[in-house]
């Protein structure tokens, strides 16, 4: 299924000519790189949703709020489309270009402002890289704590508009736990001050609603983020099953017995075998499924939890638990999970990325029924598994040199998303919508509720002209959406069960 | 474990109310257990009570997760997640005995817990309101990570009312802590502030800190052995642990409704010095949240305790006291341009002005 702009189902957008707007932008913001020919656009064709490319307009390199505040006033008054871009890693397309429209790249504002130690805070620019801010905030025992697995790569700005999640969020939350302030601007180019250094701000909560919004609100210039003490202690246990859902009980147990790990991991046999192939983090190929658990704290409280945890995985049918003697060995449990996708693309020429999220007690449900949806498309599906907070990755193989095999791939990934949404998950748990789950939005929500979320952009952005096309679908699309369903009058593959 | 607590779904009648006033241009005033009124500006409207629609309509303590219809009382929820070990994270003050649940997410105010554990807007997962259209809407769920669509849930978070009707929603719970102690020390507020500096900066059980009469007043929660060491470490006196539910009820002698002051709160940032307030014996202050909820009993004028909150980073509201408050506004001003989408944003949800108009400013 193409998911490239649509002006049929995503709405016109206003066409401009390209030598206009570069001379316009170019007398009206002093100083900004333009990128314009065909090879300086190239490398922004894409985000980390690679299978999807669009040659932006232009690309504009602002280096400060001034340039960016004359760019979005001359876009407004021009009509011209904006999609803001970090890092360019995101996984659901949210940073997809537009072929009528500037791409506006953030990469630029890349410096830590201040990190108060006292205050327990950073300020950081958008551009700063997610692990950069717990670099500088170590010296003083404290660190940011989401970590998306492209921390490394990621900016803030990005995590702030995806609301990006990691391994650590059951305990320590989402970046929407994590993040202060925000400074933003407009489309109107006016800047604005969300939440505060103070623990709430007076007013609705519009830093709740900015944090996720991918963009299609306004753009994030500066962000203050919460800083944490470094746990005194972590340590980590490792369990084998040879049973998938003898693992995803043994999870609800865990939580059950009043412990919060800080990372609770699952991983499924495919997902082990390629992870162990890869970097040899000693993990027993033989199992069915592994977890992987955290706990952190207070030293004494730490090893309390882990005698408990330990009693919890061996009432569970735990066939081998293992826990990581010293620091170096708890770094290999992780380098596993954390290099589980690297690890699965070694075994495939593609592979593509789900993000649902479920209920944890549905998860013997949902395992199974993408077994059945994997055998019935032909195509392998490992399973990565943020066990604690219910939030799936099933990773999907492929070879898009294999004709269809990519459309028959993203057919698979949106019934695992439907099959989500059946159980009373949702679509995705951190990678956001973007471009990628545009259409299962309309599974999720049904038209009435659409319209309050463009109510709500209507109210922030009423031309439309920030990210068009990205996160909410339209009406249009999901009737359309809705019809092909309907139209063929059956599923692809009546045959299986449906949840 | 849904059929603990009375159960009615009332949703049907709310929904009738709400269409018809808002093809009259009817403004309602929604009213839960009456129990934070005094938590903003008064409104002229005519009253939807939300106390029959109640009940639990799911829990299960091991996905941590709770849905409740907004009519039900915050001592009964309360009551049945201590019956499984667990508890609201936010730790919200009821203010009397009737504090609903839609109440405590309306108004948004968190406990003493508030700066280790988070607020109440931290621990919302979802949220059913209807619209002014007298449609029930769902947006978030029953899961802990979803960045489907905007996050509407998490902004009817002390928006108290003004976007439409909470009939239900969808908590994050936590496990009850294994150990607390509270404790006693002695220390003038300055030593207390730069104490609470350094501590925060290390791992410690620490889930309450508050400075009034001369002393700093902690409370260490978590497992056993890790609270028993920190206990031992900081000394002091041991505390009656209900020191804390009068704290968050306001029911120390601190908030008495008989002192002619207007009460205050400020909310400061972290390590935030004692304000520049002109020195007059007719101000008191105590210190919540590490320093960060401050209580303020003053007769000076609003305009200069907000000049003074502002300029530390931090913003003022005006709680008054039961006689009227006179014509201080209760929340700090917003900037113009935060005040501007504010209006479209409600202009778009509630075009009529029927839910809670005037609630929070009086332009909206």
């Amino acid at each position: 299924m193409n998911i490239l702009y649509d002006a049929r189902l995503d709405g016109e957008l206003p066409v401009n000519d390209k030598a206009n707007v570069l001379a316009d932008l170019e007398g009206a913001v002093p100083g900004l790189t333009l990128l314009h020919r065909e090879e300086d656009l190239r490398p922004f064709e894409c985000d980390g949703l690679s299978a999807y490319r669009v040659l932006p307009m232009l690309v504009a390199l602002p280096e400060s709020l001034d340039q960016v505040e004359a760019l979005l006033k001359r876009c407004r008054a021009l009509g011209v489309p904006v999609v803001t871009r970090g890092a360019g890693t995101g996984l659901s397309g949210g940073a997809l270009p537009l072929e009528q429209g500037v791409l506006l790249v953030m990469s630029r504002f890349n410096r830590i402002l201040e990190v108060d130690p006292d205050a327990r805070i950073a300020r950081v620019q958008p551009g700063v890289r997610n692990l950069a801010i717990s670099e500088a905030a170590a010296p003083h025992g404290l660190y940011y704590a989401p970590d998306p697995s492209s921390q490394i790569a990621c900016s803030i700005g990005g995590n702030v508009a995806e609301n990006a999640g990691g391994v650590h969020c059951l305990k320590y939350g989402l970046t929407v736990h994590n993040v202060m302030r925000v400074e933003v601007m407009t489309i109107e180019g006016e800047r604005m001050t969300l939440g505060s250094e103070a623990l709430d701000a007076p007013g609705f909560d519009l830093l709740a609603l900015f944090t996720g919004s991918e963009g299609m609100l306004g753009v994030v210039t500066e962000i203050t983020v919460k800083l944490l003490p470094k746990p005194e202690t972590a340590k980590v246990l490792m369990a084998s099953f040879d049973d998938v859902e003898k693992a995803g009980r043994a999870v609800g147990e865990i939580i059950a017995a009043g412990i919060i790990p800080g990372g609770l991991e699952m991983m499924d046999k495919l997902a082990i075998q390629a992870a162990e192939d890869f970097v040899k983090a000693g993990y027993p190929v033989e199992a069915e499924a592994i977890l992987l658990c955290e706990l952190d704290g207070v030293e004494a409280d730490v090893d309390d939890d882990c005698d408990t945890v330990r009693r919890v995985l061996e009432a569970a049918g735990a066939t081998g638990i293992q826990q990581a003697r010293d620091e170096a060995e708890r770094a290999k449990f992780w380098a596993g999970r954390k290099n589980a996708f690297p690890a699965v693309g070694r075994m495939s020429p593609d592979y593509y990325c789900m993000d649902g999220t479920i209920p944890r007690r549905e998860l013997p449900r949902v395992l199974k029924g993408i077994a059945d949806l994997s055998e019935a498309y032909g195509l392998r599906v490992a399973n990565v598994f943020h066990a604690g907070d219910g939030n799936m990755h099933p990773l999907i193989l492929f070879d898009a040199n294999h004709e269809g095999e990519l459309d028959q791939a993203e057919e698979l990934g949106g019934k695992i998303l439907e099959l989500c949404v059946e159980v009373g998950g949702t679509i995705t748990g951190e990678h956001g919508v973007g471009r990628e789950k545009i259409n299962q939005m309309c599974a999720q929500f049904r038209p009435d509720e659409i319209t309050t979320f463009h109510a709500v952009k209507a109210a922030f952005d009423p031309s439309g002209l920030l990210n068009p096309g990205k996160n909410i679908p339209t009406l249009a699309r999901c009737a359309e959406f809705g019809a092909m369903h309907v139209h063929k009058g059956q599923l692809p593959h009546p045959d299986l069960p449906r949840f | 474990m849904t059929d603990t607590l009375p159960s009615h779904d009332a949703t049907q009648e709310l929904a009738e109310r709400i269409r018809a006033a808002d093809a009259s241009g009817t403004p309602l005033r929604i009213v839960g257990g009456d129990t934070k009124a005094r938590q903003g500006r008064r409104v002229a409207g005519e009253p939807l009570a939300t106390g029959g629609h109640r009940g639990i309509t799911y829990y299960d303590p091991v996905e941590l997760i709770v849905s409740v219809r907004s009519g039900t009382p915050l001592a009964d929820l309360e009551a049945v997640l201590a019956e499984q070990g667990q508890m609201l994270g936010c730790e919200p003050p009821h203010l009397g005995d009737d504090a609903t649940v839609g109440g405590m997410v309306a108004t948004g105010l968190s406990g003493p817990r508030r700066p280790w554990a988070g607020s109440v807007r931290d621990f919302v997962l979802g949220t059913r309101v209807i619209n002014r259209e007298g449609v029930e809407q769902r947006f978030g769920g029953q899961v802990m990570k979803n960045v489907a669509g905007y996050d509407l849930s998490r902004l009817m978070v002390g928006a108290q009312g003004t976007l439409g009707l909470l009939t239900e929603v969808t908590l994050k719970v936590l496990p009850l802590p294994g150990a607390s102690r509270s404790l006693h020390l002695d220390m003038p507020l300055a030593e207390a502030m730069e104490k609470l500096a350094e501590w925060g900066r290390k791992p410690l059980p620490i889930t309450a800190a508050a400075w009034l009469d001369g002393a700093l007043h902690l409370r260490l929660e978590g497992g056993p052995s890790s609270v028993a060491t920190c206990a031992e470490r900081l000394g002091g006196d041991a505390l009656d642990e209900r020191f804390w539910t009068a704290l968050r009820e306001q029911r120390l002698a601190f908030f008495s409704e008989d002192d002619p002051r207007p009460l205050w709160r400020l909310s400061m940032p972290h390590h935030t010095p004692t304000l520049a307030l002109p020195t007059t014996t007719d101000s008191e202050l105590l210190y919540d949240w590490a320093g960060t909820q401050r209580w303020l009993r003053s007769l000076l004028p609003a305009e200069t305790i907000r000049e003074a909150t502002a300029r530390a980073g931090g913003h003022a509201t005006c709680l008054g006291h039961p006689e009227g408050q006179g014509d201080v506004e209760p929340f700090a001003p917003l900037d113009p341009v935060v005040a501007k989408y504010h209006q479209n944003l409600k202009r778009e949800l509630d075009p009529n002005g029927i839910f809670n108009p005037g609630r929070l400013y009086a332009e909206f």
